[in-house]
């Protein structure tokens, strides 16, 4: 218990941990202000209750307080640390071309991708769409939609080729890299990709997303009674042959 | 009809195979010895009584034996063994509630979904063979005792856990829906598919146990800096997404339990994040890693899909929390009105990404007028909330709609409400009323509505 009340006055940035101060419990909890993404382990003090709490642990700010499992070695953590952010934090050394690339995009990718990131069948189109994003029917390739091509190398490196994921070498990503972007036009034949040209890659639609979230944005009311007049059906399900049976056996026959 | 007269139908040796199927062979043999000599000496003794026959079908069709006054042969005979089936499963008369896929809508099986059959289950919980299933490099078969859980980055003890480990630590169980933000995607511009499990088959509800995010984050101490984490699963996609640290030391949660068992192989075995009331893919499934760090990392994920592509051609990106939504299970296409017109209990579900679920109306006109429903109790924090209320059906037209309204005062909107603002090209997050229109045949179908006010 000693351990417990001395971490206690650090403790608990969750709102669960309240129903325990609620009860008199020695641990000290106090909420965090979840407004703010860095200030978790810097809560301030608030001696309101929530009454909405199911789930209460205390917490243990000390590091190492339990002391289960080892150390990650710094070779364990380079083998799984395959994340790569937009500034380039992540990319290995490397290069490749455009003209390697099209000759290992033909051997890996252009099954699925087409030749030219048209796409075959279904497959994801890689290539055009650039100007339809407001269109019925917007095209998302990584030419007209991708914010940055730090994420294609690592969806290219982490994730393809489909069937052989994490198969690729650092070089020949890059090589892809430069390929699949020099199919959208938006790096010349003779660019070299590396972890410097990468991330200094502006795409196309660098600056087409936006936050934060500006949801609930639609303001529906309670009404109860008369709520609105001429209720017609402008569209059904019924006739268009697209529900596959919900009885019996899996039911194969709507393939595309 | 005398106890001795039955005629064991052809059903007692279709239960004797099943049960026998399930055995070892030396046991299977020997059962299905000892259980054809007891169905022939009972076959013997019907014929010889004389009982069966022309008369009994003239007595209301095959099914008159298994009723009152008669005695079903169930009844009257040994049921199967204990551990006949040692991982018990539903009875086969359930057997086609299952979950089921679009084969048009996907272009493969292993970066696709299935959804959950909605029409047929009761209360809250999903069982665990019919959470529907979200795949984006296929279903890794993963040995636990030779997976890991790597926690790095922005911390000062870097940790390897083996699930041994990771089961160490303090637990705890938490109820939670979990639904893929594409769940309704198919029908923004238009009603397309009949049946609630493929228009909402796309959430589930289950008990989560496992360790607070907190708990192991406290544990390998933050550094100042620390502010987003990157939570990575071990499947071929090494599916990853970013996640500010403020909800990471809220109430998510590191499981390797569901519904009382191990996690499922299908939501993430041995171990997945639970991230409550955010969109599915962010609840990333096997996990392996989760790495501290100060800026988000715009995963393709978070880029390229699951983004919300609004009329302006701009799109919204780190949509997380799933609105506040509902849908009548019963009646639905699957579950049309059969008995006529009468008393029915209209059922079904809600539930939201903020919190809990305050109240639902439902409308038997479209949405002119509206009636409360009753809500199950306990509702639970980002839950599915079961909602009830009779209706007294006069065997004419009608357009049920539910609409449900969550404890910060969000109302569910209308598909026209939605489409005013987001057009009918941003895929995720369509949270809009639905409406099943009910023909005098009882018949059902998904269709959308138009209308003034």
């Amino acid at each position: 218990m000693s351990k417990v009340t001395r971490s206690g006055k650090f403790a608990a940035a969750t709102a669960v941990a309240l129903a325990l101060a609620a009860v008199g419990s020695a641990w000290a909890a106090t909420p965090s202000t979840n407004a703010d993404a860095s200030n978790g382990s810097k809560a301030q003090a608030s001696a309101g209750a929530s009454a909405s709490t199911v789930v209460s642990l205390p917490r243990h700010p000390r590091p190492g307080y339990f002391g289960y499992g080892a150390k990650a070695t710094a070779k364990e953590i380079a083998g799984w640390d395959i994340d790569i952010r937009p500034d380039g934090k992540g990319l290995p050394p490397g290069h490749g071309t455009v003209q390697q690339g099209g000759n290992l995009y033909q051997k890996h990718c252009a099954s699925c991708h087409g030749t030219f990131g048209e796409g075959e069948g279904r497959y994801p189109k890689l290539a055009g769409g650039q100007g339809t994003l407001t269109d019925q029917r917007p095209e998302k390739t990584v030419g007209s939609y991708w914010p940055y091509a730090t994420t294609l190398w690592s969806y290219v490196h982490k994730a393809m080729p489909f069937y052989a994921p994490e198969s690729l070498t650092n070089d020949q990503t890059y090589a892809i890299v430069a390929y699949v972007l020099n199919l959208s036009n938006i790096v010349p034949n003779s660019f070299v990709a590396n972890a410097k040209t990468i991330p200094a890659v502006k795409m196309p639609n660098r600056d087409g997303f936006y936050r934060p979230d500006p949801r609930p944005d639609t303001h529906n009311t309670m009404c109860m009674h008369h709520c609105r007049t001429h209720v017609k059906v402008t569209s059904s399900a019924q006739g268009k042959n697209l529900t596959p049976r919900t009885t019996g056996k899996l039911d194969e026959s709507l393939a595309h | 009809m005398g106890r001795r007269g039955d005629n064991p139908d052809g059903e007692f040796l279709s239960d004797l195979h099943d049960a026998a199927e399930e055995l070892p062979s030396a046991e299977r043999r020997s059962f299905l010895r000892k259980g054809l000599a007891s169905a022939g000496s009972v076959l013997l003794g019907g014929a010889a009584a004389g009982l069966t026959g022309p008369a009994e079908a003239a007595q209301g069709g095959s099914d008159a034996k298994y009723l009152p006054p008669n005695v079903p042969p169930w009844t009257r005979r040994l049921g199967a063994q204990v551990v006949s089936r040692p991982y018990g499963k539903p009875s086969k008369y359930e057997s086609g509630v299952i979950r089921r896929n679009v084969p048009w809508l996907t272009v493969d099986r292993e970066t696709s979904v299935s959804f959950t059959p909605l029409q047929d289950l009761h209360g809250t919980i999903t069982p665990n063979g019919l959470v529907f299933e979200r795949y984006h490099a296929g279903r890794p078969t993963i040995d636990p005792s030779k997976h890991r859980l790597m926690i790095h980055g922005l911390v000062k003890r870097p940790l390897l856990l083996t699930m041994d480990e990771l089961m160490r630590f303090p637990s705890v169980s938490v109820i939670h829906f979990l639904e893929c933000p594409a769940n309704g995607g198919m029908e923004w511009r238009g009603a397309q598919l009949n049946s609630v499990q493929f228009t909402h088959g796309m959430v589930s509800c289950c008990e989560w146990t496992g360790v607070r995010l907190s708990t192991l984050l406290d544990e390998v101490g933050l550094k100042t800096d620390a502010a987003w984490l990157l939570a990575e699963g071990a499947d071929g996609a090494a599916m990853a997404r970013s996640i500010p640290l403020h909800k990471g030391l809220d109430d998510c949660i590191v499981v390797y339990g569901q519904n009382g068992e191990a996690l499922r192989p299908e939501q993430g075995f041995p171990v997945r994040l639970i991230v409550p009331g955010w969109e599915g893919n962010v609840n990333v499934k096997w996990l392996r890693r989760i790495k501290v760090g100060d800026k988000p990392w715009f995963t393709r994920e978070e880029t390229s899909k699951y983004t919300d592509l609004m009329p302006s051609g701009l799109a919204r990106e780190f949509t997380w929390v799933m609105g506040t939504k509902s849908v009548i299970t019963s009646p639905c296409p699957e579950k049309p009105l059969k008995n006529g017109k009468g008393l029915y209990e209209i059922s079904g579900l809600a539930w939201t990404g903020r919190g809990k679920i305050k109240r639902v109306d439902v409308s038997l006109d479209g949405g002119v007028n509206w009636r409360t429903a009753q809500l199950q109790e306990p509702v639970r924090d980002k839950a599915l909330t079961r909602f009830r209320i009779e209706w007294r059906w006069d065997g004419g037209p009608a357009l049920l709609q539910s609409r449900a309204v969550d404890d910060s005062g969000d109302v569910q909107p209308t598909l026209q409400q939605l489409r005013a603002v987001r057009g009918t090209s941003s895929i995720y997050h369509n949270t809009s009323i639905q409406t099943w229109q009910v023909k005098p045949d009882g018949s059902v179908y998904d269709v959308q509505l138009g209308y003034k006010g």
